[in-house]
């Protein structure tokens, strides 16, 4: 089944990308694809290549990029909200890219199911 | 108008498929961008040729209610726009009584006519969505 | 349809109102902070015991574990992992985030 995702926060201040990403994963490893997942609101924070974790914590930017990678996941950042927050192609990691609203909308209409993660 | 749907050709990119899409606004507006962020993309929705309803319940109905005066805290109010969706054919805006009347609030209270509906009619209208998008 | 709750009900009141917005078919699933809801002996027991008659409920169980609560879960919640919630998500028409 293709799912699509939608996710409203940012990462480590919220769980909401944390269960996403996890969602995301188990959806794959079941054999389900993942058409799309759109980062709204205070969401695209997780595309920031800047952000530096401790060692030991997570790499929730870098996860996201490595599922998009490995799984050819479509990691959509909303250009309105980015811009806002100041994400720009500068700050943007690999693997994420910026465009509109739009790609929200045809998430909705392309997939079979669309998860809305956030606070 | 391809810049703002996301470069997608509306007759190409989704191959004519009309899905019934519901906006649920459960949140009060200006204590977060989450009321702001949700008009924004119900507007850019309405260039997609979908079935779209907005529902407004719990603080949600706090949205549309008139009198917004938002120049003492330096933030734009975008109530007005809510006025401005039925020229993009997006008419269907319901209220859900109980919310409405649980915040003292009367159908008159609101800046845009919406459908005032009970829990049960909510639930419905929900039940027959195909896209349940909440922020 | 499947409802996703990820608010604590001592918190806000997603989970009240979710459950006021079930009909035949509905499942509810309890993730995050939601599995607050899913705990015996708490003000909000009630309300979940009274939705289970009607309706399933399940909560994302390693958040659960997460935060200490293994021991007490309302009987009769059905415990799942994110497989699970994948599976409930495809099993049901739509889903809906109460956030």
């Amino acid at each position: 089944m293709k799912l699509g995702i939608m996710i409203n926060e940012g990462p480590y201040t919220h769980q909401a990308s944390d269960t996403a990403y996890l969602f995301a994963k188990a959806a794959i490893e079941k054999g389900h694809k993942i058409h799309r997942v759109f980062f709204y609101h205070d969401g695209v924070y997780n595309a920031n290549r800047h952000a530096e974790p401790p060692q030991d914590d997570r790499n929730i930017v870098n996860r996201w990029q490595k599922l998009a990678k490995d799984h050819h996941v479509d990691l959509v950042v909303c250009v309105a909200a980015a811009l806002r927050r100041g994400i720009k192609d500068e700050n943007l990691q690999e693997g994420f890219r910026i465009s509109g609203l739009g790609q929200l909308i045809e998430t909705g209409i392309q997939s079979d199911r669309m998860v809305t993660f956030g606070d | 108008m391809t810049e703002a749907t996301g470069g997608i050709e509306m007759e190409e990119g989704v191959g004519g498929k009309v899905k019934k899409f519901l906006y649920v606004n459960r949140k009060a507006p200006y204590g977060t961008i989450y009321a702001l962020e949700s008009l924004e993309v119900v507007l850019i929705a309405a260039a997609f040729d979908q079935d779209v309803s907005l529902a407004f319940l719990d603080d949600g109905v706090y949205q549309i209610v008139k009198g917004q005066h938002t120049k003492p805290i330096d933030v734009k109010n975008f109530s007005p726009a809510y006025r401005a969706l039925e020229g993009y054919d997006i008419e269907k805006l319901f209220v859900e009584k109980e919310s409405m009347e649980a915040r003292g609030l009367k159908e008159e209270d609101f800046i845009v006519p919406v459908k005032v509906i009970g829990t049960q009619e909510m639930t419905d209208l929900m039940q027959s969505q195909d896209v349940i998008l909440s922020f | 349809m499947l409802h996703t709750v990820n608010k604590s009900p001592t918190e806000r009141n997603a989970l009240e109102s979710c459950l006021k917005h079930l009909k035949k078919g509905c499942a509810v699933l309890l993730i995050e902070d939601g599995v607050y809801g899913a705990l015996k002996g708490t003000s909000s027991t009630k309300m979940v015991e009274q939705a289970l008659k009607n309706h399933p409920i399940y909560a994302l169980y390693p958040d659960i574990e997460a935060r200490g609560m293994q021991d007490r879960v309302i009987d009769g919640i059905k415990l799942v992992d994110y497989s699970g919630f994948v599976d409930l998500a495809v099993e049901h028409p739509s889903v809906q985030a109460w956030l």
